[in-house]
Formats: C-alpha cells, structure tokens, sequence
C-alpha cells in the first residue's frame, strides 16, 4: 500500500465551516416548526366544529399588549447581541435584562388570560374541542417561552457572576435565535388563534 | 472467487423458484371467493382490468432492469488472477437524463390508466333505481339498514343483483358507531372505510346470484378477525321475498292483531311507538313454571328470560319490548347462516353454546357470558329459533 | 478538538493490528469499570456500537415474535396464541421493528461511520449524542416494560394491542381503558426526542465537521443521504411526537384530540400518523442505500457511477416523500381529486428511486465484481429493491389500492422493503464495517451460510406473501377460515420465516464468533477508498492523529494511485 500521506499542497487556503450550533439550532427549529404546524392544522381543523360552547369568538380577547411585549422583546434581544458583539457587556446585560422582563410580562399575560378562562368561562381542556386545541397549542408555545427563559435566565446569572465575556457571544447568539423562533412562532399563534379564529 | 460465477445463478434461482411455486399455487386459486381476480361487479371489475394492466408493465420493467443486473453481474465479475482496476467512469449526462426521462413517461401512462377508473368508479353517478343501504360498523359486526324498507339486518347483507337492461346497483353509506372498520368484499369492489363521524360511500352492482365473501379489513380490536361478511346476491324475486320477510316484526307473526310495532331507528325510520303492556311482551309468571317439554312453552319461557335479562339492553327484537341497538338486531336471526358475524354456523347446538358463552366462538366479543341456568340458556334458544 | 496535543506518530496509516481502544479499555480494570465506560462514554463510535448492539437484541425479540405470528398463522382455526396476545404480538413485532431495530440500528451506523468519512474526531455534539442514545434506549425499555406494568383493550392485555400505527379512536380510553396505549405512547414520544436529537448531530456533523478539502460535492454519499434522512427525521419524526402528545394529552388531560364521541376526528390521526410513516419508510431505507452507494462500488472495484446525480435523487426522494402521505389513505373516503394527487405524488418518488438503481446498474457495469459476502447481500437487495419498488406503484394505483389496502399483499410489500432491502442491506454494512469496528473480519463460510438460507427464507416467505392478499386475506388477523384458499400459503410463508430465523441465528453467532476469533483485518481489508479505511480498526479514540485532508471524493484512491488521481478528474 502506498503510503502517501492524506495532505496535499494547497494548506494555506482558507477552510470555512458553517458554525455547528447555528446549524443545530437551525434544524431544532426546523423540528420545533413541524411540531408547531401540527397543532396550528389540529387547532384549524377543528375551528368552528364544536356544539356546545364556549367559542372562540365569545371568550377570547385579542392581548395585544402582551403580545406586543413578547414581539418587541426580539427587538431587545437583538440589541443585546449587538452589546455583546461590541464588548459592551453592561449594555448586553441590560438589554438581556429588559428580555427576560418582557418574556416574563407575556407569561404573566397568559396566565391571566386562562384563569380568566378557566373561572370565567368555564373552559378547560376537556370542554370541548376549542379547549382542547386551544390549551394545547397556547400552552405549547408558553412552555417553549418558559425553556427560552430559563436559559436567558442561566446566561443572565452567569453574567452577572462575570462567566459571560465576549467570547461567548456565538453562544448567546445561538440562544437568540431560538428566542427569535418562539417571538416568531407567536406571530402564527396569534394570526391563527386571534384573528382567524375568532 | 471460484464459486462466484454460479452465485448469481442460484441467486436468480433461489428468487424465481418459490416465486413460481407460490404463483402457480396463487393461479390455481385465482377464481376462489374472495379472490380479487375473480370480479362480479363493475367497480371490481374496473379494478381487474386496471391491475392486469398495471401488472404487465411492471413485469415488463422487471424483465428489462433484473435481466440487465443479471447480465452485469455475471459478464462484469471478477476474474482469478487480474488484480488490475477496472478504467474508472464516473458519469454521463446522457445516460442519467435517459433513465430519468423514460420512467416519467410510463409514470404518465400509469397515472392516465388510474385516473380513468379512479373517477369512473369513485364518482359514479346514483340512478334512481339504487337501492340504498346504510352500513354502520361495530365491535365486531356489520349493521345494515334499508331505509327504503325499513328493514335492519346484521352481517349478512342481501342485495338484488343488476343487470345492463335492469340497472339496480346498490349505493352503501358507511359510517361506525366505535372505531374504524373497513368494508371489503374483493370481489365486488375495493374497500371502503367506516369511521366514526363520517359517512363514507361505495357502490356494487353485482351481475351474478350468489354468496360473495369478505371481512373487516381496518385493526378493529381483539376480534377484528371474526369480523367477517357475506353478501348474498339475489335474484330481484328473491330480494323482494326476503325484503317482505326482513320487513315483518316478530309481534305481527306471533300476534297479528299487534299492527303497531316498532324498530327504533336513530335513523328518522320509527314506525310509532310500541304499545305498552300489550300481549306479546307480558307473558305470566305461570308460563314459567310449567314444565312441559314443548317448544312452543320453551319458546315462550324463553322470551320472558330474554326480555327479563339484560338481553334487551343491546339486542332488538321488532314488536316486543326488546330494543337494544348495541349488538345486532335478532328481529330475523333465523334467517342468516351464521352467529356471531360469521364465527360459527347458525345451528341450534351453537345458537345454545353461543348463549351460554360467546368467549367460546369468539373471545373478546363484546357479548358478556350471561350467567344463566342451563334451562334459561335452552330456552333463550327456543324462543330465538322462532325469529325467522 | 485538541488534535495539538495527541500522540504523535500514530497518522492516519497507524494501526497495523488490533490494540484499540476496545482493548485498551478491557486491559485495565475490572469488568464493572468496563462497563462504567461504556455507560458514560460521548465517543461516537461507542455510541454507535450501543446503538447497534442494542438494536440487534431488540432485532432478535421481534424477530421471536414475528416467529410466534407466524406459528399462530401456520393454519387455519389455529388456537396456539390467544386473539389478545395475537394482536401485542404483531403491535410489538411493528413497533419494535421500527423504531427500537431499524432507527437505532441506522442511527448506529450513522454514528460510526459520519464523523470517521468526513474525516471529523466525534460528533458535532458528543454529549448530545449520548443524551440521545439513552433517551432512545429508555424508550426500548420503557416499552417492554409494558408486559409487566401494562393492562390493554377490553382490560386484558398486558402489551400495547394497537396495531403498530395506532389508529383513533382505538387509542382513547372509552376503547383502550389500561396503561398499555400510554406505554406504547410514552414510548414512541421518547423514543422521537432521541431521534430529533440524533438528527440535529448528524446534521450539524456533516456540515460543520468535515476535514478540510471536503466541499459539499466531495462528501461521499453515505454522510450525505444520512444528512437528508436526518432532515426528514426532522420534519417526519416532530409530527409524530406531536401527535403522541396530543393523544396523552386526550388521554390523561380529557382532551378530545382524537375523542370521536365528542367531535373528534379518527382521520385526522390518520393524516398525522402518516405524515410521519412514510417518510419514516424513506428514513429507514436511505440509509441502506447509503450502505449500497459504499459497497456497491468498492466490490465493483469502480467509482459510483453519477455522483450528482445520486446526491439529487437522494435529496429528491427525500422531497417528495413528505407529498404522499395519503396513498395509506385512498379507502378512507377521500375525493377523487384528493386520491389522484397521491396517486400522482407517490408515482413520481419511483424516478429518483429509478435513478438510483440505474446508477447503481452502471457502477456494476464494466467494473470486476469480487461476490464476498457484503457484495452478495447487495445484490440481491438490487433484485429484491426492484420488486418492492414495483409493488409499490402497484400499490400506489388508487384504485387497485382499494383492493390491495390492508391486505397481505400489502404487508409483503413493505417487508420486501424493509427486509428485502433495509435488512439486506444492515447485514451487507455489517459484514462490511464489522472489520473497522472490531479489528477481525467475520467469517466467510458462515457469512455464505447466513445469506443463502437468508435469501431463499426471505423469497419462500415474502414471495408468498404476495398471494393471500390477492385473494383476499387482510393482515392483523389472528386466525382465518379454512376454506378461503389461504391455508397452504400461510403454511409456506412460516415455513420461510423459520428459514430466515435460522439464517439469523447464524448471523448471531458469527458475530460472536469472530469477535473473539476472527482474521485479523487490518486497517483496509476491502481496498476501498473512503477515509474511514485510512485509520486503524478499530480507530483510536481521536479517529486520526492528524486531521487528513482530502481532495477528492475518494482519498485513499488518489493514495493508492497517484499516477490516477480521482482529483485530477474533479
């Protein structure tokens, strides 16, 4: 057998990979999306099926202030990007801050939301089909706002104990771009659970 | 590498040998009920003709690519003593555009073929001579009503056949009352899917007289097995004779002085409403006791059991007081072949061991073991032999 | 990535013998610490072996079950299996086969093989990878737990009895009142998390791992249809953890997901279901066409013919695949419209799948084909890959399907597809890369022995499970009626599988056999031309001293043959 090496002449060129965590959080959000489409066709499939009510047209109140926080925390957390690419980093943890404050004011907005429901209306899971379907897709998206927190949150503590340099701003990048999916993923929970079906 | 020269010999006849075995076998058995090339009705028949078709061009291809892989392999192997690599070839347009270009044509052809009988079959228009039938699937039987007559039948569904000159197809909605079930007689059409919720349809037109075969075909439960179907082809005489018969409750030949009687039917069908306390559902506790060896006593005892037990609680019997809809509708019990949607032949012996046990037939149906004296069980059977 | 400070010397030739880190690892310490390093280890060829090893023990339970159908068929009337322990045996034979055989056993492969063809060190994700293993591994366990813990339909089973594809409303409690369906979709949830995971590392390996010199059109094939099967596990798998969270959700929470007594929709699971279970056929068989893209060639002693060509018909397949999920579907009551979209949809996934098998037609041809045992199993999954793929269109004819749907036919349709190939093909990689993975070839002899009686068992089996469907026999029967004409061919079909039992329990031992005293075989017993040849077998730990580079798609050709460089060509 010949044993030349493996190596050849041109070492010098530059050899570019794409970043494997973009990558990854790429294809988790690809899965995360056919998951999300599979409430979104169940949640429309049953629009307008049930007998008895509540429907959706007499319960539920479009939230636009939470959801104008939970849009608009995308904003802040770009701007957070941006301090941590410039090394500013009482800037990334202010705008980190105001993040997580605004993901935590739409979480509350949920909340209210079903307790009203729940008290109020009498609508829980098991109602009826606008229950099921709404619990379950609302409450998909709040359970992946409360991952997004709870990482934020870790980031946020770790820099506060000074962990977080700007070293790490791939990393905090990364995590961006999952925070950026769930503000987005809201944008089709809101068109289809607020607008379209009610 | 000495024996290689043989291997693909064998291998080509290790696949055509029990292929051939099994074909020929298969060839044999071509006309068997429930054969689906044994056709008996138009859908079906499109169906055949339409597979032979589909069948002659796959074959064709089949020939063509594993006669061109066989003539590879063995002009192309290895020969001992010549260690020298083969010149290396990497690809060509041409060639690629070729096998890409050739398929999608007969893929063209194939879907034209389907198209035609996939819409001349499923969206074929209802003539007004159509007999209707709802088919409503359970754990584990058929339930067959004809609104037309008013008639409610189980498991063996009769038919009357059609003709060119005296078209009379029958249009079956299907629907289920628990899971999904699936409608197949192979040799009158395809399947057809019954669901929950949904009311799905098919049609037959069966020419010929006769007895056609089928079963559930959709994992139903514990019992999907025994699910099984006859559809028996009438002459229009004999449909109309049947009809006639199916139509008469049980109180209007054993009182016919009860008109009223009644099949309650979710389906909008109700005849009016049974007449309480009338002769045919309050027998006396007298009857009972007597211990006379006669049918008819038998017979009579075993009403009052049946309607006195939770028989009623899913059984109906037309003019009498028995109106479940769970389990099928023994109106006409005697009429049909066979218990159980056709786990075993309908005789007096079974019919009694079927009482006293249906586990024994069929285990995991739904019909619960009653519990009941021998002498109950044999006179349940007397009096259900008389619903003919 | 510390390739600095590794031991010098050992480049990418080292590894003449066998002292490995399988070895190395038993060289020292007790059994118990042997043990503790598989359990904690994040290397991506421990990962794999795992992931085969355990595949292969759940391929030997289902294959017992599978044994225990075929003698409850073997004729008519027969009361050797109650209709309950029937149905948990063809449920658990499905779902074992599926997710607990084929997804593990591929993902093992993958797991190996990526990061050594890419000439990578591990995984994008190392402890990712392991997070997954055992995700899935729980899953496995969790659902054979069901036979202890679990009580099914009608209150009486023990193991899930639902049939594999778990239609509603069977599923909900008012028909599957115990804990059996919530095994099974525990089970499956889990067993998808690990998929996902696996996916996104396989996925990021490939495109973000590769040694330097490998451009997206020198990949070799392998890593890439293993990247597309992951981008379908992505889009294919995540509805069917979905679904299985929206029948927990119906089952636990009350919900009414696939509730039909309350308004709920049976197709709609069915949609869902299906959405997943096609291109779940193409995620199983991607990546035996992997194997073939490899071993096809290096027997063939030639280049895989139109590399682009089946790099697109890959990626195409994968495509197109996730448009025809209804043809599961044409008895269910669809418009024609809707029934002649599948029809078209599903026929044309037969022309990149043509495209495929023509390459690998005109690899063969004018190449010098060496018939070892790897070669033999590829072949014959060429023979039998063609007659799935045209019982296929067959069954992609909507309106023959109605008859064929649900038959045996079908159900030997998609055992020449999952046997014929898939499993052909597992066994081709493994006599294939048994050699890299524990240093010794496996035996010849036996290895001819395992694939005769395999293939007749396979076509005395499958073949003839073709018939009983054509004349009417639907599967997930638990016995049948004597006079349907159905009796001798169920007799041959067991016959068979017992034929094809007896080929794997050779299969078995020359696994075990050789492990201990097989031919020594060195770092390149095949002469083939991808970069995981060019370490020692078993690689080390770091797979290469020295990160090779590479500038072609077969580096070690251009090796061996630097008067005929394949980069010259590219």
């Amino acid at each position: 057998m010949a044993t030349v090496p493996l190596q050849h002449g041109n070492r010098d060129t530059e050899w570019k990979l794409p970043a494997r965590g973009t990558v990854a959080m790429a294809s988790l959000i690809t899965a995360e999306s056919s998951i999300f489409t599979i409430f979104v066709v169940a949640y429309l499939y049953y629009l307008g099926t049930d007998v008895q009510g509540p429907h959706p047209k007499d319960v539920l109140e479009v939230p636009w202030f939470y959801s104008a926080c939970l849009l608009s925390s995308s904003f802040f957390i770009w701007l957070a990007e941006h301090a941590i690419d410039r090394a500013k980093m009482a800037a990334f943890r202010l705008w980190w801050a105001v993040t997580i404050l605004l993901g935590l004011i739409f979480l509350y907005g949920t909340a209210v939301e079903w307790h009203k429901l729940i008290v109020e209306d009498h609508l829980t899971i098991s109602t009826n089909l606008f229950g099921t379907t709404y619990y379950s897709l609302v409450g998909l998206h709040a359970s992946h706002v409360v991952v997004g927190l709870l990482m934020m949150l870790f980031v946020m503590i770790f820099s506060l104990m000074g962990a977080v340099g700007p070293q790490h701003a791939y990393r905090v990048k990364t995590l961006a771009l999952y925070w950026h999916f769930v503000d987005a993923v809201w944008v089709v929970v809101f068109t289809v659970v607020y607008v379209v079906g009610r | 590498m000495r024996a290689q020269q043989n291997s693909t010999i064998f291998l080509c006849r290790s696949i055509a040998v029990p292929a051939l075995l099994a074909f020929s076998t298969a060839v044999a058995h071509a006309s068997l009920p429930g054969s689906i090339f044994a056709p008996h009705s138009t859908p079906a028949h499109e169906e055949h003709q339409l597979s032979i078709f589909v069948l002659w061009i796959t074959l064709l291809i089949y020939l063509g690519v594993s006669g061109l892989l066989v003539y590879a392999l063995v002009r192309f192997r290895a020969r001992p003593n010549d260690d020298a690599e083969p010149p290396q070839v990497f690809g060509s347009l041409q060639i690629e555009l070729s096998w890409t270009i050739i398929p999608i044509l007969i893929i063209v052809v194939l879907f034209l073929g389907t198209a035609r009988v996939l819409f001349s079959v499923q969206d074929a228009k209802k003539p007004p001579t159509a007999l209707d039938v709802l088919v409503i699937g359970h754990q584990f039987w058929w339930e067959f009503r004809y609104p037309q007559y008013n008639v409610v039948a189980a498991n063996e569904l009769h038919v009357p056949t059609s003709s060119n000159s005296a078209p009379r197809p029958t249009f079956m909605k299907l629907t289920s009352a628990d899971v999904m079930h699936s409608f197949w007689v192979p040799q009158l059409n395809g399947k057809t899917d019954l669901l929950p919720n949904r009311v799905n349809e098919m049609w037959i037109d069966p020419q010929t007289p006769g007895m056609y075969v089928g079963q559930c075909a959709q994992f139903c439960g514990p019992q999907h097995a025994k699910m099984l179907l006859r559809v028996y082809v009438d002459t229009p005489e004999d449909f109309d004779k049947w009809i006639k018969n199916q139509q008469r409750t049980q109180a209007e030949l054993a009182a016919p002085h009860i008109a009223m009687a009644s099949i309650p039917n979710p389906g909008n069908q109700t005849r009016g409403p049974l007449p309480p306390n009338s002769p045919a559902t309050h027998g006396t506790v007298a009857a009972v006791s007597t211990e006379a060896p006669d049918n008819a006593v038998n017979a009579h005892n075993g009403q009052l059991v049946f309607e006195r037990q939770a028989c009623i609680n899913c059984h109906a019997v037309g003019g009498t007081v028995a109106n479940g809809r769970y389990g099928p509708d023994l109106t006409h019990l005697m009429s049909r072949d066979t218990l159980g949607a056709g786990a075993a032949a309908n005789t007096p012996g079974n019919l009694l061991a079927w009482i006293a046990d249906p586990n024994t037939f069929k285990p995991g149906c739904l019909m619960p073991a009653m519990h009941l004296s021998e002498r109950q069980n044999a006179q349940i059977t007397a009096y259900l032999l008389t619903l003919k | 990535m510390a390739d600095q400070s590794l031991p010098a010397g050992q480049g990418i030739q080292a590894g003449h013998g066998s002292e490995t880190a399988l070895d190395r690892t038993s060289a020292h310490g007790t059994y118990l610490e042997l043990v503790h390093s598989w359990i904690v280890t994040v290397d991506h060829k421990k990962l794999g072996i795992m992931y085969i090893a355990y595949a292969l023990v759940f391929l030997l339970v289902a294959g017992a079950e599978a044994m225990l159908i075929r003698i409850q068929l073997i004729k008519p009337h027969n009361d050797f299996l109650s209709p309950y322990s029937f149905n948990r045996m063809f449920t658990m034979h499905g779902t074992t086969m599926v997710f607990l055989v084929g997804m593990p056993i591929l993902f093992g492969f993958g797991n190996y093989l990526v990061p050594l063809m890419i000439g990578a060190r591990d995984m994008a994700f190392p402890r990712l990878n392991a997070f997954s293993f055992w995700v899935s591994a729980f899953a496995g366990l969790l659902l054979y737990y069901s036979f202890i813990g679990g009580v099914g339909l009608s209150g009486t089973g023990s193991a899930p009895d639902i049939a594999w594809f778990a239609y509603a409303p069977l599923t909900e409690k008012a028909f599957s009142p115990g804990h059996t369906t919530d095994y099974w979709a525990i089970a499956i949830l889990a067993n998808g998390i690990g998929s996902i995971g696996t996916a996104i590392n396989i996925i990021a390996t490939v495109f973000c791992m590769r040694c330097k010199g490998m451009t997206l059109m020198r990949i070799p094939l392998l890593p890439w249809l293993y990247a597309t099967m992951s981008f379908l596990v992505l889009v294919a798998v995540s509805p069917l953890t979905a679904c299985q969270a929206m029948l927990l959700i119906d089952r636990y929470l009350g919900g009414h997901f696939f509730d039909t007594q309350a308004g709920g929709s049976a197709i709609l699971w069915a949609h869902f279901f299906w959405i997943f279970g096609h291109p779940e056929v193409y995620v199983l068989v991607l990546p035996a066409f992997a194997f073939a893209n490899e071993i096809i060639p290096v027997f063939s002693r030639k280049a895989i013919f139109g590399y682009p060509a089946m790099v697109a018909a890959s990626v195409g397949i994968g495509f197109i695949s996730l448009g025809v999920w209804a043809h599961h579907m044409f008895t269910i009551g669809m418009t024609s419209f809707g029934n002649a979209f599948f029809t078209l949809s599903t026929m044309l996934v037969s022309i990149p799948t043509g495209i495929k098998t023509f390459n690998w037609l005109a690899t063969i041809w004018g190449g010098k084909v060496r018939f070892e045992t790897p070669m033999l199993f590829s072949v014959a999954f060429l023979f039998q890959w063609v007659i799935a793929g045209l019982t296929g269109i067959m069954l992609s004819v909507s309106a023959w399907n109605w008859q064929l749907h649900n038959s045996y036919f079908v159900v030997a349709h998609f055992h020449y597809v999952l046997v014929g190939a898939i499993v052909f093909m597992i066994f081709a990689a493994l006599y294939y890369w048994y050699p890299k993975m524990t240093g010794r070839m496996l035996d010849e002899r036996l290895g001819k022995w395992h694939f005769w009686l395999m293939v007749i068992g396979f076509h005395v089996t499958f073949d003839t499970m073709h018939f009983p469907g054509l004349l009417g026999m639907p599967r997930q029967i638990y016995t049948y009626e004597p006079d349907r004409g159905w009796n001798s061919l169920n007799f041959i079909v067991s016959v068979g599988g017992f034929i094809q039992a007896i080929a794997i329990l050779i299969f078995v031992y020359n696994l075990i056999h050789s492990y201990f005293r097989g031919e020594d075989a060195g770092p390149d017993p095949w002469d083939a031309w991808t970069l995981e040849w060019a370490t020692a077998s078993p690689p080390p730990v770091y797979n290469f001293a020295i990160e090779p580079e590479v500038a072609s798609r077969r580096p070690l050709w251009d090796r061996k043959h630097p008067e005929d460089p394949d980069s010259a060509f590219e």
